[in-house]
């Protein structure tokens, strides 16, 4: 059953993420991505992270995409035309991709030969409790300093919106 | 296999009853308006307009199929689908009263607990938007499309009060999953989250409510479909049953946010007071009372048919107060009366509000979102955060 789902969701993320690429209006490449990140949350719930699949869905999904697809409407973004692409990049990118991700998982083995699979619903710390008690104590630090990070990027966008107006 | 037939059995029940309610919802919703307005509302179809939803779905289904050539067809057509199935599918995680037993299985009154289900309705409302947003873009018509972004903005700025005024009363329970949250509001009404010691969250309480009417777009913040100034909004190119379906997803966002309130402030099925105090007998009093009532009227007619009609209404309603008398019926019958009962009233609260207040201006909406709303919730979440960890 987790295979078959697994199997299933798996392929909807893949084709939504080509889909992303290959579509031509921003609106359809926009709603494309968001039918990765939700498939990619049903194998966060696969593995037994339910707090993280749900933390996709609101931030990325709900959040994140809105917000993307808003600013594609207010725009009003038309479909991009297709750009006749130089011959070296129609020989080569293919085959180049296949070396890329060919290199990288040589790498992977090579470095990484001990390292088991993961196995369905095995991830047993994903609950809220852990998530947050995880957070507040062992990566405190880094918790805290994405948080002033995040602020100065806000101080940041109202001032630049400032000088707009 | 006990268990999935359970399951099929108790999914059946509970959609037969939310679409019944989103029907009748509707009809209830027009005959408040009218008696608000002093008019009589829905009066032709059946005794007091009551088969008006049967007549209004026959028509919807039976209405001609239109698809506008000049629209995007693939996301025309996603965007009600979408919104009536994120609206529907909350419901799947609502606890609805205590554990029964059917047929000697113990079940609860929930369809399924999840250990996160409060995020799970966060998520699901949160994709519902796509729905509206889609719907008007995909329209190609300049007033669905304006519909739909002032419904994109309107709901990622009212989402930000309506999670944090959540966050308050989980610094109380200590859990996300539903099922805990009413569990953990036990007692009589100091204990639910409202008035709950050390930190009430009536403050909470109101911005959920305000930022909830904003989320579902109801009257005052019925912005994205304002007929005076945008035709209908996002459904303007909508018709038949694409336009039922925007229509039952609203309706379904109402009752999902009812039903959150009901659940993390109002403690759910738990009773007003405790049952030692007798609250056991409260649904037959109020039947009874509502049966007697009518009968007396049945016997002073105004009408000719009220001879007939009103103490038959009588009689059905003595019966039903009769029912919640049966021991072996109360367990499950009286958590729901008081989950019912909470819902209704904040579904009503919503009527009300609709024929009380005029429209938000658009930016009067915006500066309410940010300036009033947002910092009053983070400001009782901080009180809250600290009462509870000081006590």
């Amino acid at each position: 059953m987790d295979v078959i789902l697994f199997l299933i969701f798996a392929i909807i993320a893949v084709v939504c993420a080509v889909n992303v690429v290959v579509q031509t209006h921003p609106i359809a490449s926009a709603i494309s991505l968001v039918g990765v990140m939700g498939s990619l949350a049903v194998l966060y719930l696969l593995l037994g992270a339910e707090f993280l699949a749900m933390a996709q869905i609101i931030v990325y999904a709900g959040a994140i995409m809105v917000l993307f697809v808003f600013v594609i409407m207010l725009l009003n973004a038309g479909a991009e035309s297709k750009r006749g692409r130089s011959l070296v990049a129609q020989l080569l990118g293919f085959p180049l991709l296949i070396a890329l991700l060919a290199l990288a998982s040589y790498f992977i083995q090579r470095y990484y030969p001990g390292t088991a699979t993961v196995q369905f619903g095995a991830f047993k710390a994903g609950t809220a409790q852990n998530i947050g008690r995880a957070l507040f104590t062992q990566y405190l630090l880094p918790f805290e300093v994405t948080s002033i990070l995040i602020l100065i990027a806000i101080v940041g966008a109202v001032v630049l919106a400032r000088k707009e107006l | 296999m006990n268990f999935f037939l359970l399951s099929v059995l108790k999914a059946a029940v509970v959609a037969f009853v939310l679409l019944t309610t989103l029907a009748y919802l509707q009809w209830v919703e027009r005959k408040v308006i009218a008696h608000i307005q002093v008019r009589m509302g829905p009066y032709r179809v059946g005794p007091h307009g009551l088969l008006q939803p049967l007549a209004d779905v026959i028509k919807l289904i039976t209405k001609e199929e239109l698809i506008p050539p000049h629209v995007n067809k693939f996301m025309y057509l996603l965007a009600p689908f979408l919104a009536v199935t994120m609206a529907l599918v909350s419901i799947s995680v609502i606890p609805f009263g205590t554990e029964i037993h059917v047929f000697g299985t113990p079940t609860w009154m929930q369809l399924t607990d999840l250990n996160v289900g409060l995020l799970f309705i966060l998520a699901v409302s949160s994709m519902g938007v796509y729905g509206i947003a889609l719907g008007g873009w995909a329209s190609n018509n300049k007033y669905s499309l304006l519909g739909g972004l002032r419904s994109s903005a309107q709901m990622i700025s009212y989402e930000l009060p309506l999670s944090i005024a959540i966050a308050s009363p989980l610094l109380l329970v200590n859990t996300l999953s539903l099922r805990e949250i009413v569990q953990a509001q036990t007692g009589s009404i100091i204990h639910w989250n409202i008035l709950r010691w050390p930190a009430p969250q009536i403050v909470s309480f109101l911005v959920f409510l305000i930022a909830g009417f904003a989320e579902t777009n109801r009257v005052p913040f019925d912005l994205p479909e304002a007929e005076n100034e945008l035709v209908a909004g996002f459904h303007t190119e909508y018709s038949s049953m694409k336009f039922a379906a925007f229509f039952m997803a609203e309706y379904a966002n109402m009752v999902t946010v009812s039903c959150m309130t009901a659940i993390l402030f109002l403690g759910g099925w738990q009773p007003l007071f405790s049952p030692a105090w007798g609250s056991n007998f409260v649904p037959t009093l109020i039947f009874t009372a509502g049966g007697l009532i009518a009968i007396y009227h049945g016997l002073n007619p105004a009408r000719k048919l009220d001879r007939i009609t009103l103490p038959v209404t009588g009689v059905v309603f003595l019966l039903v107060g009769a029912l919640f008398l049966v021991p072996a019926a109360q367990n499950a019958l009286i958590p729901l009366f008081w989950f019912a009962a909470k819902v209704g009233a904040v579904l009503f609260l919503y009527i009300w509000v609709r024929g009380t207040l005029p429209r938000f201006r658009y930016d009067q909406l915006m500066r309410f979102a940010w300036k009033v709303l947002f910092p009053v919730a983070l400001a009782n979440l901080l009180v809250t955060g600290l009462v509870v960890a000081l006590w």
